[in-house]
């Protein structure tokens, strides 16, 4: 429990340090940022033009105390503001609409390749010297391939010469969103080539870490204690050795998580995937300052938040968590 | 885009003679550290030199419409862009300026990581706490975002603004990781030795702990250099760059937003992508070699061996000789002729597990 409560203290921390970085970049923007703005927006309202000195605190009146303040009530209330570039409209409704593509694609294949990378990696690091072993530096280029490099490649090959799957987007142009399956099955059908490429990037970094804590913990007396009673190699592998490699992997994986994000959001301008990171990009390309930083708010914390559920799968496997609280 | 590594603090790591030397020694490294630094090398070499024998000038426009998506030949040995620029002085100074990037941030990002690793073991208490804390704060949100917001907002996206904004981003978790191996050497004896006879921290820092964990410290140079060179072509694909000037990135973004690929132009397209791969392939070999370095454990074992026709790989148990157990193969039947004695002794050669 004590773990837990640090743990959450700890991201507490830095979802405050992401919100106050939020807060102060726009104000230490040299110049008049509210004119440089408007003057990329020749249609906006002169309403935006307040909501946007509100946001920016320029002119505002009260001190910069209390524009902090309203402005964490702000984010408390999931009130991001309007957005400039596509306005009147919300930007938490911008968000609403594209969070769920990110979340369904990047989280199946984030969950497969680490389930895929984890297993190749148990396997690596117990036949160590063997099969596996050989085809490593083929996996240390996966790697360190540009992640759309790649897609780009599968695109024109597989999508734009073979026709095997489609080109981009989230799903067929033609359907109307909704629960139908005729929807569900292109959106399916879309993101397999985009899942494809996370997982193909993704799954070599898992099974080299694995690899590498399985055959330090291969090595480890109670392990050689377990085969010396005589118990089966299964039960070695996976009860004895592959448990305890396991912990050091799953705090990898909240860390990596950043990366993972990283990796979805260039992922999603390559196949022009309906997602967050096309938003983002979209966002920085139009100098729509709220989205941009409504965006990195929403990553950040999910991100926490992904992090936090790991803690809780770290609690359930790890006794010592659960004791001492060590982090 | 890579997994973070594990922090392994092998008391292998801790061996008493000083690891500079044994870095130094090229027969001692390990293969793959070997082939890693061949091929950094090899692109170091073209970062160089390449700009100085690059056929044609990067910028160069031809006029004449013949020249325009050229395919590779003799005269343009990686063919011709959109415009009529030579792809292959283009990627001559591309890996320059790429390369020019990821090691500076990489320096600065470990200085930095050092500094503040070290500092922050030393010190102790509450202010190592505050350090941890900032560390790993840099550590959970998620790099791209934010580098995305910071260069947004930056009015001039120029390559120092790149480099100041990753080495800054940059430097977290190699600073985690040598706060951990600090904090291990420091209790050691030579270190309460050197304390005893009157050395100052600052010599003990320098003198004992330093040069003890290079191998930290150069696979934290080698992962912020992957970082960099990963973040840094990322961001100018996303058009977040000086996009006049000639890095492996720009190249990229170039020849996407002219769909070279879908006009065929592999040439324009396929080659920038190839050398970030390959100098990231050099990097991960490197480090990889440099992790086999400092926990001998990670070595490639001894092939597998096959003992009574089963095959035998390093981490199985030594085989015991069930006296029902028919052998199935003719290796098998052999050393099943043996005395009990013999088949203990290849175990233990398959295996040398047993001491």
């Amino acid at each position: 429990m004590y773990f837990l409560l640090r743990r959450l203290g700890f991201y507490a921390v830095a979802a405050w340090v992401a919100l106050t970085i939020n807060f102060f970049l726009p104000r230490a923007m040299p110049g008049n940022a509210v004119q440089s703005i408007m003057s990329k927006f020749p249609n906006l309202q002169p309403s935006a033009y307040h909501a946007l000195e509100a946001m920016l605190g320029v002119g505002h009146p009260g001190s910069l105390w209390h524009q902090y303040v309203a402005y964490l009530g702000d984010v408390f209330t999931l009130n991001f503001g309007t957005d400039l570039a596509q306005y009147p409209a919300k930007v938490s409704t911008l968000l609403g609409q594209t969070i769920p593509w990110t979340l369904t694609l990047v989280g199946t294949a984030t969950v497969i390749a680490f389930f895929v990378g984890t297993g190749l990696g148990i396997v690596a690091g117990w036949r160590h010297g063997g099969g596996l072993d050989r085809v490593l530096p083929g996996l240390m280029f996966f790697q360190a391939v540009p992640y759309f490099f790649l897609a780009l490649i599968l695109i024109e090959l597989l999508a734009a010469r073979a026709h095997i799957f489609p080109l981009g987007q989230g799903y067929d142009g033609g359907l109307i969103p909704g629960w139908n399956s005729a929807f569900i099955g292109s959106a399916i059908y879309h993101s397999i080539l985009p899942a494809f490429t996370i997982v193909i990037t993704t799954t070599a970094g898992w099974m080299l870490q694995m690899r590498n804590v399985m055959i330090t913990t291969v090595g480890e007396d109670y392990v050689v204690a377990a085969q010396a009673k005589g118990l089966s190699s299964r039960r070695v592998v996976y009860t004895y050795a592959a448990r305890n490699a396991l912990l050091p992997q799953l705090q990898g994986f909240g860390l990596a998580l950043g990366f993972v994000v990283s990796g979805a959001i260039v992922m999603e301008i390559v196949f022009s995937y309906p997602g967050i990171g096309l938003l983002l990009v979209g966002a920085v390309t139009s100098n729509d300052y709220p989205l941009m930083q409504a965006i990195f708010l929403v990553i950040t914390f999910a991100v926490l938040l992904a992090n936090l559920f790991v803690d809780f799968i770290i609690v359930a496997f790890d006794p010592r968590a659960r004791t001492r609280g060590a982090a | 885009m890579t997994a973070a590594p594990q922090i392994v603090v092998d008391p292998a790591a801790l061996a008493d003679e000083p690891q500079v030397r044994k870095l130094g020694q090229w027969s001692r490294l390990p293969v793959k550290a070997k082939a890693g630094a061949i091929l950094l090398g090899l692109f170091v070499l073209a970062g160089v030199i390449g700009p100085m024998v690059a056929p044609y000038s990067p910028d160069y426009q031809s006029t004449n419409p013949a020249l325009a998506l050229h395919a590779p030949d003799g005269q343009f040995l990686l063919g011709t862009t959109q415009s009529g620029q030579d792809v292959l002085s283009q990627l001559l100074t591309g890996i320059r300026m790429t390369l020019e990037l990821a090691l500076l941030v990489g320096v600065i990002a470990t200085v930095l990581s050092v500094v503040v690793g070290v500092t922050s073991a030393f010190l102790g208490g509450l202010r190592d706490e505050a350090m941890s804390l900032i560390s790993n704060v840099f550590l959970v949100i998620p790099q791209l975002p934010l580098l995305i917001l910071l260069l947004g907002y930056l009015p001039q996206k120029g390559q120092t603004a790149t480099i100041l904004v990753l080495s800054l981003l940059g430097w977290a978790w190699g600073a985690r990781v040598i706060r951990a191996q600090t904090l291990a050497i420091r209790s050691r004896d030579f270190v309460a030795a050197a304390r005893e006879t009157g050395e100052s921290t600052w010599r003990i820092i320098a003198v004992e702990i330093v040069p003890n964990q290079v191998s930290l410290i150069a696979a934290s140079f080698v992962n912020t250099v992957l970082y960099a060179i990963g973040t840094s072509v990322a961001l100018a694909f996303l058009g977040l760059a000086d996009l006049s000037s000639w890095s492996l990135g720009t190249m990229l973004y170039w020849s996407q937003s002219a769909q070279a690929l879908q006009l065929g132009a592999w040439w324009w397209f396929v080659p920038p992508g190839l050398a970030v791969a390959l100098m990231g392939t050099g990097l991960v070999l490197l480090n990889t070699g440099i992790d086999e370095f400092g926990n001998p454990r990670l070595r490639d074992a001894a092939r597998a061996v096959r003992i009574g026709g089963r095959r035998q790989y390093p981490a199985d148990p030594t085989p015991v000789w069930q006296p029902g157990a028919q052998p199935r193969s003719g290796l098998g039947r052999l050393v099943h002729s043996f005395s009990r004695a013999s088949l203990a002794d290849h175990g233990t050669a398959a295996g040398g597990r047993t001491s």
